[in-house]
């Protein structure tokens, strides 16, 4: 302790540096870590965080024997794998394709609006969703109109929300992730490349022997990466595109999207961040368990 | 002798340019929609519904919409606002906390370090992070609700102190010999040598505000300090349009367009990004190689 202070008079400007950050994290991260207690109690405005009747793990067990977490738990996984799979190979793809085609004119023009999609904001997405799908005018029901074909009505089916909501989460990170592969392939050395012209390999097999091969270790660290955050859900997306609308629950409600109607809905404080705490440590652990193996594969590729 | 293409590279490049194609297009098709949808007469739509071409072509959601312009100019001027003003404040701490974390003769820098970064591996979650914002900081309805929780974000401060660590150290060691400040030779000597990661790491925050519309939707109630996505998002989720004094202003027998008019204001609302876009785009693309470097 003693020389805690020592170090703190003698650095007096570099802890005064760093002192509004540690502020801020203590304020708006630490400080919330505490109010998990609320998941262990029956809320009530006026107790407050200890106020509030004590109830052990009876909101856990609700949420355990209702099913809600293990659709809740489901939906998230599922969907996240989707755009991890989904995304990372077609950014793969891209990345391939867009080093590989000569005319710079058009790398560099498709690879611009490829990127677009990442600058706007989920509201947008909303937008579209709206002009496309919306009954009375959306664009779909349009064509189909002028096609001669029957009305579809998108806010009474589930069916379609798993696909319509995966093409924007990939159209959102397409340009982006396409980045960061293509600087991957950047780095592999021309030398391979001349090595294979001249043994004959054609541009496939240049392809196949030399790119895909080079790209698996960042495709499989990207990969593992992203699982390690596959229980947080992107609920910009999923609230832009499905709202408050009950009936696409089943098919679209993921843990973020339930807590928030928790909050802002049924105003379900105790049963709402028991489903948020169970989030937080499943999330922990799994970060945990993907630092683990990447440290086994690649050391210095670790997280921490 | 001319040389000849090979028959796999013409077969590679019509797959290759096929399947680029049309996923630029698919980038680039909800955008127009949106745009023809702006620019269809109102009627139009009731009759016949969104179209990619629109049959006529009219104006009227635009002269609706810069009709009553004080709601439109007041939600930018709130976001503009929120996005100079955080994005200020916050590369200052971040690069200030950067440094300190970035200078190895700093003691405590590693466990520093590990209190910044552990709350992205654990965290509260939204509910008590709510309470706390609205019962003990008492921010419900105010603009520091919308400024200071994006304000700083973990990954930055780690970023930045990556960045910053590939500064050479003989710089901050000649300058303490010199008998300078610590905080002078951050913003002396360190800082100017920062700008890419400032651009890169600015502009990842400029966005962010730019594009919320999350913590206006939770805290703030007041019309008049709603932001500009939250705006667009009242207005689209309203199925009777926002209450521009269209009527009042037109003609009466102009009908206040209510379709159009949504798609209009999403243009109004996300047109500076697309102009801008072009010109910053090669601050996040340099942003992902600085993000790669683990330090």
């Amino acid at each position: 302790m003693g020389s805690f202070f020592r170090e703190l008079n003698r650095n007096k400007a570099m802890f005064l540096m760093i002192a509004p950050v540690l502020l801020f994290f203590i304020v708006f991260s630490y400080f919330p870590m505490v109010g998990v207690y609320y998941a262990f109690t029956r809320f009530s405005f006026d107790g407050g965080l200890f106020g509030s009747e004590f109830i052990g793990m009876k909101n856990f067990e609700f949420l355990f024997k209702s099913g809600a977490l293990w659709n809740l738990t489901k939906n998230t996984v599922l969907y996240n794998l989707a755009f991890i799979l989904i995304g990372n190979a077609l950014q793969l793809v891209c990345a391939i394709l867009l080093s590989e085609l000569p005319g710079k004119w058009f790398r560099k023009t498709t690879q611009s609006v490829m990127f677009l999609p990442f600058f706007v904001s989920f509201v947008l997405v909303g937008a579209f969703v709206f002009n496309l799908f919306n009954s009375n005018n959306g664009v779909v029901n349009t064509v189909l109109a002028q096609l001669g074909l029957p009305e579809y009505d998108f806010y009474l089916h589930t069916e379609p929300w798993k696909y319509i909501i995966t093409f924007f989460a990939v159209w959102k990170g397409l340009g982006y992730g396409t980045v960061i592969y293509l600087a991957a392939i950047m780095g592999i050395s021309d030398e391979y490349h001349e090595a294979a012209k001249i043994d004959g390999a054609n541009i496939f097999q240049r392809v196949r022997y030399i790119i895909v091969p080079m790209l698996v270790p960042t495709f499989i660290l990207l990969i593992l990466l992203s699982l390690g955050g596959i229980l947080k859900g992107q609920f910009d997306l999923f609230y832009q595109i499905v709202g408050n609308n009950g009936m696409l629950f089943e098919a679209t409600d993921i843990i973020d999207t339930y807590v928030y109607r928790s909050l802002a809905v049924n105003f379900d404080i105790g049963m709402g961040t028991a489903a948020g705490l169970y989030q937080s440590l499943f999330g922990f652990v799994l970060v945990l368990t993907v630092n683990y193996i990447i440290k086994k594969v690649r050391e210095d590729y670790a997280l921490f | 002798m001319k040389i000849k293409t090979e028959k796999a590279t013409i077969v590679f490049n019509v797959i290759g340019y096929t399947i680029i194609t049309i996923l630029t297009l698919l980038c680039l098709l909800p955008f127009l929609l949106i745009v023809s949808g702006s620019v269809t007469p109102e009627k139009e739509i009731i009759a016949e519904g969104f179209k990619f071409i629109p049959n006529q072509f009219s104006l009227d959601a635009y002269t609706a919409a810069f009709s009553n312009t004080g709601q439109i100019v007041s939600a930018y001027r709130v976001t503009i606002f929120l996005t100079l003003g955080g994005t200020a404040l916050g590369l200052f701490l971040t690069s200030m906390a950067g440094y300190v974390l970035s200078r190895n003769d700093f003691k405590y820098r590693n466990s520093l370090a590990f209190f910044i970064y552990f709350t992205t591996l654990f965290s509260g979650g939204l509910i008590p992070w709510y309470i706390l914002i609205v019962n003990q900081l008492n921010m419900k309805d105010s603009y520091m609700a919308l400024l200071l929780p994006p304000l700083l974000s973990a990954w930055n401060i780690i970023l930045m102190k990556n960045f910053m660590k590939s500064i050479p150290d003989a710089i901050t060691e000649s300058a303490k010999i010199d008998g300078a400040a610590d905080f002078t030779i951050y913003w002396k000597l360190i800082l100017p040598l920062s700008t890419p990661g400032l651009a890169t790491i600015g502009l990842f925050m400029a966005l962010g505000y730019w594009n919320d519309w999350f913590l206006a939707n939770l805290f703030v109630t007041t019309e008049s300090k709603y932001p500009l996505q939250f705006l667009l998002y009242k207005i689209l989720a309203s199925a009777a349009v926002l209450n521009t004094n269209v009527a009042g202003n037109l003609s009466p027998d102009f009908r206040p367009p209510a379709e159009t008019l949504k798609m209009a204001v999403a243009v109004i609302a996300t047109g500076p990004i697309i102009l801008l876009y072009p010109f910053v785009q090669r601050f996040f693309v340099k942003g992902l190689t600085i993000g790669a470097v683990k330090g």
